[in-house]
Parts: C-alpha cells; sequence; structure tokens
C-alpha cells in the first residue's frame, strides 16, 4: 500500500501577521514557518496506516518555494519514507491541485490524504479539486479513517451538523484530514537523524507540463480593524442606554 | 543572530520546545507549587530521544553531539528549568560519565536502561560538609571487603535521589591520597546501606527532587568501579566541563523565555497612558537583556563545539577554562535577565500567577551548582596564569 500526504510551508500560527508594504501579502521577514497543522494530522494519520498495514510506504509531497524541504524534513523526521518537492513561485490552489495530480499519477498511491485546509489562506480546495480532476471518489473533513481489510475501501467518518456521517470509498480515494482525526506526533530526535538519509526529490513546476497561470489575484490584504479599549460605565442604566445608542446590539 | 546551526539541529530545536510547551506548559505551576516531578518524566523524554542525545547508538542514544545535547536543554528549560535539571542530572551527570568512563560490562548492563528511562539515575558528589570543596572535604569511604566495596559516608543535595534507580557515586579508596584517593561506583538504590535521608525543600527548581543520602554499610560489587580504582578526579573534573556546558545551556533557555514574557509585557503593559516599552528606562533593559543573552549564548555554543572535537577535559586543558566562562557568564547573564523581566512585570511579576519568578527562583541555582561563580572564576584565573597566557 502506498500513501501519498501534503505538507505545505506556513507561518506559525503563533507567530505575528503583518500586512506588507504593498498591501497584497503579509511580511515574510521574521516569520517561522511550519508545516501546516491540518497536513501534519494528514501525516501522522498516513503513519498510522502504515503502522496497522506493515507494507505501507508513505510519501510525503511539498509544492511551494525550496525552502518547504524543511516542511518535508519535519515530515520525514515523524517518520515517512521518502519526500516530494515541486518547487514554483505564485501558485494559486488551482495550479497546486493540478501539480498534485501530476504527481498522484506518477506515483499511483492507494490513498491521498491532505488536511482539510491550509491555515495561511483557509482556501480548503485543493483536496476537493484534486480528487476532482483525478476522477477519484473524496471523503472530506475526516474524524476517523478506517482501511477495509481487503484494501479495497476505506470507512470515513466525518463530523457533520449536529452528528456524524460515516461513508464508505472505494480505494484509490483522496482524503482531508480535520483537526479531531488523531494527535500528530512529534519529531523525535531519533526521527529527525534517520530523516538525513531519506530521499528528497526535486521537481520544479514548470518541467510538469501544467499550466500554472494564476487564476487568482490577490488585490488587497488588510488587518482586522484594531479593537477599542473598553470603558467602565457607573450603572446598568448606563450600559442599555449605551448598547443601544452606541453598539446598536439591543 | 544566525548560529550556524545545521538543519538537523534546528528541527531539533523546534521539536523540543514545541514537545516541552505542549507536555509539560500545562503541569509546570504544579511542580512548582507541590515540588511534584510528573511520575512518567523519564519515559517520555526517552521516547523523544533526549535521555541519549550524546549517547553511542548501541545503548539507544542517537550520537547527535553535545551542541545538540544542550539546544534541548535550552529549549527544555524556556518551559521548567526544573524538569530539565532533572533530566540534565540523569542524562548527563549520571549516564554521560557511565558512558565517557565505564568499561563494556558496565555499560551493556546499565546504559539501555537508562537511556530508555527505564531507569533513572543520580550522581552523588557534593557532602554535607564538602560542596565548592568536594575532592578534598569528602569524607565517605568505600573500603573493599573481599569482592565488595563497603561504603559509609553521606551526599548532600543530590538531584533525583528520592526518585533515582542507581547513582554514581564518588568515595575515598584511599583517605591518605586526598584527591588521587578518589574512585566513582555505580550504586544500586536498593542495595543494603543505601537509604534517603530526606527530600530537601528549595526556593526554585521545584518539581526536581533533591535529596540526602546515607550509606551505611552498603556493599557496592568491585564490578561497579567505573573508571581507574583511585582515578575519580579524572571522572569528576570531564564530566564538569560538560556538565557546565548543559548547565549554562540550561541559563540561556530560562533567560530567553523571560525576556520574551518581558517583550510582551512592554507591549501590552500600560502606564502613563502608554505602553511601558515607550518608556527609556524599560528600553534600555530590553537592549541590554538581548545583548547579553546572544553573547552567552555565542559563547556557550562556541565551547558546545570545542567540546565535541576536543579530546579530554579537565586541568590543564583549554576546555576547561572556556566551559567554566561559558557557564560563569550564561549563569550571571541569567540572574541578570530574569531579575529585570520581575522588575519590567512590577508587582505582577512578583506574583506566582506570572512565570517570570518562577525563572527567576529557578535559575538562581545555576550561580551555585556545578561549582559557584566563585569557583568558575578560580578556574579560570587558574588556567590564565597557568599557561602565561589568554590565547590557546
Ligand atoms: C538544588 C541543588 C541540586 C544539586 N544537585 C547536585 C547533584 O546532583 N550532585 C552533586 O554532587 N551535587 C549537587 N549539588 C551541590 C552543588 O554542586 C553544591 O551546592 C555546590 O558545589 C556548592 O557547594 P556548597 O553548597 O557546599 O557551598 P560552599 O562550598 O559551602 O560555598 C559557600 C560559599 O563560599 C564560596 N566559596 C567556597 N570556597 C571558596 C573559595 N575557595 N574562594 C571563594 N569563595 C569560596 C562559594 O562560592 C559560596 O559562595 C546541588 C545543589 C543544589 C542546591
Amino acid at each position: 500500500m502506498k500513501i501519498l500526504v501534503t505538507a505545505k510551508r506556513v507561518p506559525d500560527p503563533e507567530s505575528t501577521i503583518k500586512v506588507n508594504s504593498s498591501g497584497d501579502g503579509i511580511e515574510e521577514a521574521g516569520i517561522k514557518w511550519v508545516v501546516n497543522p491540518f497536513d501534519e494530522i494528514a501525516i501522522e494519520e498516513a503513519l498510522r496506516v502504515k503502522e496497522a498495514q506493515g507494507d505501507a510506504e508513505v510519501v510525503v509531497v511539498s509544492i511551494g518555494p525550496s525552502e518547504a524541504q524543511e516542511q518535508l524534513r519535519t515530515g520525514l523526521a515523524m517518520g515517512a519514507d521518502r519526500a516530494i518537492l515541486v518547487t514554483g513561485e505564485n501558485l494559486d490552489t488551482s495550479a497546486v491541485a493540478k501539480i498534485l495530480v501530476k504527481i498522484v499519477e506518477k506515483e499511483s498511491p492507494d490513498i491521498v490524504i491532505t488536511g482539510k485546509q491550509a491555515i495561511d489562506d483557509d482556501s480548503n480546495e485543493v483536496g476537493q479539486m484534486t480528487a476532482q480532476l483525478l476522477g477519484w471518489p473524496q471523503a472530506t473533513f475526516i474524524s476517523e479513517l478506517k482501511i477495509a481489510d481487503d484494501k479495497s475501501s476505506a470507512e470515513c467518518t466525518r463530523e457533520v451538523d449536529g452528528g456524524m456521517e460515516t461513508i464508505s470509498v472505494p480505494l484509490p480515494a483522496l482524503i482531508t484530514a480535520d483537526l479531531r482525526l488523531n494527535e500528530p506526533r512529534y519529531a523525535s530526535l531519533p526521527g529527525i537523524m534517520k530523516a538525513r538519509k531519506k530521499p528528497l526529490e526535486q521537481i520544479e513546476a514548470a518541467s510538469l507540463g501544467v499550466d500554472t497561470t494564476p487564476k487568482i489575484v490577490i488585490k488587497s490584504m488588510a488587518p482586522p480593524p484594531a479593537r477599542e479599549a473598553g470603558r467602565i460605565v457607573e450603572s446598568v442604566d448606563e450600559l442599555v442606554t449605551a448598547l443601544q445608542s452606541e453598539a446598536k446590539v439591543l | 543572530m544566525n548560529l550556524e546551526l545545521s538543519a538537523e539541529q534546528l528541527m531539533l530545536q523546534d521539536s523540543a520546545f514545541k514537545w516541552a510547551s505542549e507536555q509539560w506548559g500545562p503541569i509546570v505551576e504544579k511542580c512548582d507549587e507541590e515540588d511534584w516531578m510528573p511520575p512518567d518524566l523519564f519515559k517520555q523524554a526517552a521516547a523523544m530521544g533526549f535521555l541519549g542525545v550524546s549517547v553511542e547508538e548501541r545503548y539507544g542514544g542517537s550520537n547527535a553531539g553535545l551542541l545538540a545535547e544542550g539546544l534541548v536543554a535550552e529549549q527544555l528549560s524556556r518551559i521548567s528549568p526544573a524538569l530539565t535539571m532533572s533530566l540534565i542530572a540523569h542524562s548527563n551527570l549520571c549516564i554521560g560519565n557511565i558512558a565517557n568512563n565505564a568499561g563494556d560490562e558496565l555499560k551493556d548492563k546499565y546504559l539501555p536502561g537508562l537511556v530508555s528511562g527505564q531507569l533513572i539515575g543520580a550522581l552523588g558528589l557534593t557532602e554535607p560538609g564538602a560542596g565548592s570543596d568536594a575532592l578534598y572535604g569528602m569524607r565517605t569511604r568505600a573500603r573493599k571487603d573481599g569482592g565488595v566495596y563497603v561504603l559509609n559516608g553521606s551526599k548532600m543535595f543530590i538531584t533525583n535521589a528520592p526518585v533515582c534507580d542507581l547513582m554514581l557515586v564518588y568515595a575515598k579508596t584511599d583517605p591518605e591520597a586526598g584527591p588521587r584517593g578518589i574512585s566513582a561506583f555505580i550504586v544500586e538504590r536498593n542495595s543494603p546501606g543505601f537509604s534517603v535521608s530526606r527530600k530537601i525543600k528549595k526556593a526554585g527548581m521545584r518539581g526536581s527532587p533533591t535529596g540526602e543520602v546515607v550509606f551505611e554499610d552498603c556493599p557496592v560489587p568491585e564490578q561497579n568501579l567505573v573508571g581507574q580504582l583511585n582515578g575519580g578526579v579524572a571522572v569528576v573534573t570531564r564530566g564538569l566541563d560538560v556538565e557546565r556546558l548543559m548547565v549554562a545551556c540550561m541559563c540561556l533557555g530560562a533567560a530567553h523565555e523571560a525576556l520574551e514574557h518581558s517583550i510582551r509585557y512592554s507591549l501590552e503593559r500600560k502606564q502613563f497612558g502608554k505602553a511601558i516599552g515607550e518608556f527609556q528606562m524599560i528600553q534600555a533593559k530590553l537592549a541590554d537583556m538581548y545583548s547579553q543573552l546572544q553573547a552567552a549564548r555565542a559563547l556557550t555554543y562556541t565551547v558546545c563545539r570545542q567540546a565535541e572535537t576536543a579530546g579530554r577535559g579537565g586541568k590543564g586543558t583549554a576546555l576547561t577554562r572556556d566551559a567554566a566562562s561559558a557557564i560563569l557568564v550564561a549563569a550571571e547573564t541569567a540572574t541578570r535577565i530574569t531579575n529585570h523581566a520581575v522588575q519590567i512585570h512590577g508587582g505582577y511579576g512578583y506574583c506566582l500567577e506570572y512565570p517570570v519568578q518562577r525563572l527567576w527562583r529557578d535559575i538562581k541555582l545555576m550561580e551555585i551548582g556545578a561549582g559557584t561563580s566563585e569557583i568558575r572564576r578560580m578556574i579560570i584565573a587558574r588556567e590564565l596564569l597557568r599557561s602565561g597566557s589568554c590565547e590557546g
């Protein structure tokens, strides 16, 4: 069994994000970069499938700048067997999906697991688009995964409004991981040392023969409005008046 | 500042900090308040590979070098200097000295259990009447009796003593010979005559249990001699060089965290209508804290790298001088930085809800343990005057 997982390079959710001076992106200087937390969950799930199946291979893929090697090394340190980096600039979700399709065609995995979304642009599109382009079944936002004994299908539990939905998808299939699927392991020191020797293949996006011209152009980016300081009122009456006339919530 | 760490070292730093934040972050206050150590501390650290960072692979270690070991100590210490100290006493003081000095039989017997966290280790050098003067003042005796050495005496301030399974103990095998009559032994906790007479209450480093140990006719098999008979001084002094570097790294971590808290607080806290970070006196403190931290860090990392390639340390070597310099600077820097951090936080800083006071109480120990600041200065001066130069 072969499992392909994605690892996008995104800013650490803990870091302070500022809009850059041209107002069309974020200020990248001083930012710490990490594996997209939902992708970490995807990697963990792939490793758990591998551990349960015994003979599986886990391939971790990143599409982005060459620095995304760091995120692939993290995936390898967690336990993935090898890594593929597709380098390219200014790639929107549709371009990323088309590139991922090429990699899937090349690798022919039984399962592709992606995070349900990346925490930088929150698009929540790549998994779905990729499955569509491949003509594969998809199970999105899953919180539990069970591979059938004969490995021909996967039972996926999804959190839906007010309850759980369990669906079965024939393999190969694409799955996107939700927050409660698992708790990802840490990269241990022995894992980090082993990762050094694992193969990391680099491919240029341009060499894959897909049109990566962006369909989406970011016109501007703005921080949320600063919160104004609170104020202490003297009485309940004053509070009610302020809520009615100033905050206009009553 | 680019400290020229490798990709693996950077990843190790990240992973260690993330692990400590998530695993220790929620319990550090309890550890401090109740002087409580989580029971699975060693096994969890072992699962991350943190008990055998620089130990050979065949004993379950990663052989990743001393700087890597220091980077782990630094990151863990950002969250809890106390728990980190217990791990270091185990992995560096106990495991490190056994790995560097014991014969294959002892290493095969004890290292796998220690590195995997099945066994908890400690090191016993200090005595109630022999601290700075441990080598000359030592009273604990090991008398040969057939196939065993019989230990009598006591050890003071021993980290992990209340929870340990074994202890590397220094004792006089030739009382007439002064420091040349000291030997090192592995003593198992369940040996008859081995007892921990009390757990010591401390101002900081709470959560790292410290004990006083008594040996009363405690028999130790002669095979448990570590290194040469009467060769204990070499074990002590070489071990101390690396121990000092690990302590220096711990100081960097606590100071780093205190500075982070201080920067954030300076941006948030308002007085006289502005953030306190707008006051020049606060700014000067932050600037000094950062600069001194980075200077201490550059020195400490440099000496860690030097120690990776230096042959032996100990008296008369550049490594002994420089390890003493690194810990002297790092520890005094860390006490100053954590002290400033409390000051910047004002009344809140002095209260237990804010973590800076804990870092301040914890890290003060680092001017005392592993040789006091005074002893460190003596060592540095001794080496300078011995060689007649500051070069080399
Ligand atoms: C929490 C904790 C954990 C510890 N863990 C361990 C452990 O795991 N194993 C272990 O073996 N030990 C351990 N120690 C002991 C530690 O190493 C000693 O406390 C330290 O070496 C100082 O010895 P002392 O406390 O007896 O102080 P003293 O030696 O009595 O020193 C008192 C003061 O006199 C000064 N002084 C002494 N001699 C001189 C001199 N010649 N010139 C100038 N000034 C001098 C000192 O610098 C100090 O300021 C621990 C201590 C503590 C508090």
